[in-house]
């Protein structure tokens, strides 16, 4: 970009910002409307220790300001002496450390009711991946259900390509989806790095911790699209992983639970079958898409010194064995993830297919979901 | 605290001995050549870090990716983070402790002169890997300065760089410390009890210790991430055994006390200034000091309120925001005494009390918002945000930046004989003050609403308070060159300081002339 056009844009940013946006976007000043209980005490909380912080704030700075006006030496003040008074020593140390006391009786309370995540209706796993959350449905309505949730945010409007879309960046493919006033116990865990599930609207922010099941939990009390972003810096594209979470009425949780477990069934019946080398790439570029691009990037090129390219790579075009363990198993120590814990076989089978296929890559070999579950058995 | 100025007079040593050009300041041992040499590389720091800065902020100024891609943001914030606390803000302290501490307790240098050049001279080497990093295949450690396993186990060779620059910063501020605090411990001049010192040097006996008890820690934290990296160690691996967790206890172990390494120098300078220019002692005198030994060691017990949703026992979440509320208590002392020292004063505002009141009113706001994070409920929905951005650059910039503005305004007459430009200081001081807030008041709006830290590009609803913020920053930096160009036309010339240039200035530093002369106090002078 030239550099004037750069200037250009910044003057309309600053000018946009400071007179413009007023009028049409949000200077949001406070916290996100609660959607639980718990998200509306916490707003209760910090609005209470706000205004005994401002009122605080005022005494001793209008003291202060006072001060600074009226004993000037311009003013022709003299300076008194005095540099101590025991009396007033004692009480301005015990007076802060009562009004302390005072605050922790409601904060306490507050982290009592937010760690209670005992008779859950619904367990959740939330599991983060770089970048991308699985959910699974552990326990309760829905037991069974399971799938990737990564950002369907098209890459133009990152790059400045396109119109940014009202929930640029806060939107994925697949949210998670519960039932309204439900009670829901999400448990964090991580594959690779430390990520973080956090809901504002929810009030829940929790560490998903590889190698580690951390807990937390809510109860929405209204319907609706709850937006948030994993908050513990997990690498290149922390910043593009939102949390997604779809609160919904009992019928159309009811209704979505039916529609996930026939599309449960049909995925069970493809693994089965031997597919065409077309179908695969096809599936194959949809997955690459959400699950490899980050790194790969969408020309296979990589990110030279930092993520390898799989146009030309020996593993790409070597035997498929040596391919499906690394896409199975990961690269430990490295950010390539074991994707074998997060797709299934056709996903990784087109996968797969897709790269040998793609680019200068022309094998022509079409790789079976089969040979994805024997792999795994070894 | 008047000396008798029996000292210098006739003694045939003020003239300096020292080698010419370059080889002075490699070879010196003087205190003042290495305080000014430890000022020189922080400001030069502090100018890389902003430039690290300013590249964050001009990205973050609209939604989406215009300039840097994000693992090179990733880069910037960590060298930013890495930049201003060890290179920048804590070397600046330790100039100003090696040039002043000798001065205010009448001793001829510091007590391990060798030493003090190597502490220095380790400090370009440290800096040098840091910046190579950059450079290196992958580039720089892109994990933030808290260096949170196992995300520092994937990066590539610029993290061992990063390691091995910590070290050697560790070493050098273990060494620096133990120098200062040998310096005030044996080399006080007769009759300056330690209840007699000059406040500025009680922050930095106690700073010291603080150094000396938690360097090692963090030394130990990068160890053993660079053993897990490449010796096959699972110190931090879940599925060798080991706790990804427990980096974070160990590194904040270390991290909590460190704000206060930055933190209580500043108040150390405070507490000079203020009198100086409320030409009154300092209120509370005794209990300053207490506050400050408390507020150091409650530091140690504080370190998990920074992981608060790492999933730690609900009763480990109670008694972390208990201990750090309670930090509350003896930092409001010191505040309500700064405020009483002023009361009833005759009070005049140069531009170091403009700085140091800024401090006052700035640093007290990051003391509240600290407050606020410290419920841990209320931390669940603003850790990792911007509020806690927000919160720690009114600590570290308005509180522990502002405050050494303040020292280099109140000290540059002793240093160079020469009075600063008090306009060109008092636009400095309003510019600084005014985008400061600018910059950063509107990112606790951003937090409380939602906007995670550390992420290149961001939801629309983010994107007004961004643009301010971005357009305070660059004001606020660009401003620091009118800094750079006060203090070089103070060294170049202007009006000629006085011994004691501030009236209302008590202490034995004010008893040498200005310029302070290569050798002071080669006989210890006496207090009566």
């Amino acid at each position: 970009m030239t550099i004037q056009w750069s200037v250009k844009r910044w003057i309309a940013g600053v000018a946009v910002a400071l007179f413009g946006g007023a009028v049409q976007a949000a200077w949001d000043f406070t916290m996100r409307e609660p959607a639980t209980k718990l998200a509306r005490d916490i707003l209760d909380l910090h609005n209470l220790m706000m205004t005994i912080i401002v009122v605080v704030f005022v005494v001793v700075f209008g003291l202060l300001s006072y001060s600074m006006y009226a004993h000037r030496k311009s003013r022709g003040h003299q300076a008194a002496s005095f540099h101590e008074s025991t009396g007033v020593e004692v009480a301005w140390t015990v007076v802060p450390f009562v009004v302390l006391v005072g605050m922790m009786i409601p904060a306490t309370k507050t982290v009592l009711a937010m760690r209670d995540s005992s008779q859950p209706d619904i367990t959740v796993k939330a599991t983060g991946s770089q970048w991308k959350w699985g959910y699974d449905y552990l326990k309760g309505q829905g037991e069974g259900i399971h799938y990737l949730s990564v950002l369907a945010t098209p890459r133009e409007q990152i790059d400045g390509g396109a119109p940014k879309g009202e929930h640029y960046l806060l939107e994925v493919d697949r949210p998670l989806v519960v039932p309204v006033g439900r009670k829901i116990r999400v448990l964090t865990t991580a594959t690779d790095v430390i990520h973080s599930w956090a809901i504002p609207e929810l009030a829940i922010k929790q560490d998903a911790i590889p190698g580690f099941v951390r807990d937390t939990s809510f109860r929405a009390e209204r319907e609706g699209v709850f937006r948030g972003q994993c908050t513990e810096l997990c690498g290149k594209d922390h910043g593009f992983m939102p949390v997604v979470v779809e609160v919904v009425s009992a019928e159309k949780y009811d209704k979505w639970v039916e529609d996930q477990q026939k599309l449960i069934a049909a995925a069970a019946g493809e693994a089965g079958k031997t597919w065409a080398l077309d179908e695969l790439k096809a599936r194959g570029a949809k997955v690459y898409t959400a699950n490899c691009v980050p790194c790969h990037q969408a020309t296979g090129r990589g990110i030279p010194g930092a993520f390898p390219a799989l146009d030309g790579s020996k593993v790409v075009l070597g035997p498929t064995a040596g391919q499906i363990g690394t896409v199975l198993n990961g690269r430990p120590g490295t950010a390539m993830a074991a994707f074998g814990k997060q797709l299934d076989d056709t996903d990784i089978a087109a996968v797969i297919t897709y790269t040998r296929n793609t680019w200068s890559n022309k094998t022509g070999e079409a790789v079976q979901p089969a040979e994805i579950k024997a792999a795994r058995a070894k | 605290m008047e000396a008798a100025h029996a000292h210098e007079s006739g003694t045939g040593h003020e003239h300096a001995h020292h080698r010419a050009g370059i080889m002075r300041w490699v070879t010196t041992t003087n205190h003042k050549d290495i305080g000014t040499m430890y000022l020189w590389f922080s400001f030069v720091m502090f100018m890389v870090g902003g430039v690290m800065a300013l590249i964050v902020r001009a990205e973050l100024f609209q939604p989406g990716l215009q300039y840097v891609q994000p693992e090179f943001f990733n880069q910037m914030i960590t060298l930013h983070g890495l930049i201003m606390v060890f290179g920048a803000i804590m070397p600046a302290f330790v100039g100003f402790a090696n040039w002043m501490i000798p001065l205010m307790i009448g001793a001829p240098d510091m007590a391990f002169a060798r030493m003090n050049n190597w502490s220095f001279w380790l400090l370009p080497v440290a800096a040098i890997l840091l910046i190579a990093s950059m450079f290196v295949t992958g580039g720089a450690a892109g994990t933030g300065w808290t260096l949170y396993a196992p995300l520092s186990i994937q990066m590539g060779i610029g993290m061992d760089l990063t390691i091995f620059a910590v070290h050697i910063l560790g070493m050098s501020s273990i060494m620096g410390s133990i120098n200062i605090a040998t310096t005030i411990l044996n080399l006080r001049a007769p009759g300056m009890t330690l209840m007699k010192m000059p406040m500025f040097c009680w922050t930095w006996l106690i700073t010291a210790f603080l150094l000396i008890a938690t360097m090692p820690v963090l030394a130990g934290a990068v160890t053993m991430t660079l053993t897990d990296r490449h010796f096959g160690t699972s110190f931090f691996n879940a599925a060798g055994g080991g706790d990804p967790v427990l980096f974070q206890h160990i590194f904040w172990f270390f991290g909590h006390p460190e704000v206060y390494i930055i933190a209580l120098p500043a108040f150390g300078v405070v507490s000079q200034v203020i009198p100086a220019y409320a030409r009154k002692p300092l209120f509370g005198y005794a209990s300053m000091v207490y506050a400050t030994a408390s507020i150091a060691i409650i530091s140690f017990f504080v370190w998990a309120h920074h992981m608060y949703v790492v999933g730690m026992p609900v009763a480990g979440q109670i008694y972390f925001m208990y201990a750090t509320v309670l930090i509350a208590v003896p930092t409001a002392v010191k505040v309500f005494n700064w405020v009483a020292t002023m009361w009833r004063g005759a009070l005049t505002f140069e531009t170091p009390m403009l700085f140091c009141v800024g401090f006052l009113f700035l640093f007290t706001v990051g003391g509240f918002t600290g407050l606020i994070l410290a419920m841990t409920a209320v931390d669940v929905q603003v850790q990792d945000t911007y509020y806690v951005v927000a919160h720690f650059h009114y600590v570290m910039v308005a509180g522990a930046l502002f405050s050494a503005f303040g020292a280099v305004y109140f000290w540059i007459p002793k240093w160079t004989g020469h009075l600063y430009d008090e306009r060109l200081g008092k636009l400095h001081f309003w510019l600084s003050f005014i985008s400061f807030n600018v910059t950063f008041f509107p990112q606790h709006f951003l937090g409380l609403a939602g906007m995670p830290r550390r992420i290149p590009d961001y939801a629309l609803q983010f994107a007004d308070w961004n643009a301010v913020s971005s357009a305070g920053a660059f004001v606020f930096g660009f401003s620091q060159l009118l800094f750079l160009y006060v203090v070089l036309k103070t060294i170049r010339g202007g009006e000629k300081a006085e011994a004691r240039p501030w009236d209302g200035a008590q202490g034995l530093e004010w008893t040498v002339p200005s310029p302070a002369p290569y050798h002071t106090f080669q006989e210890a002078p006496t207090l009566r």
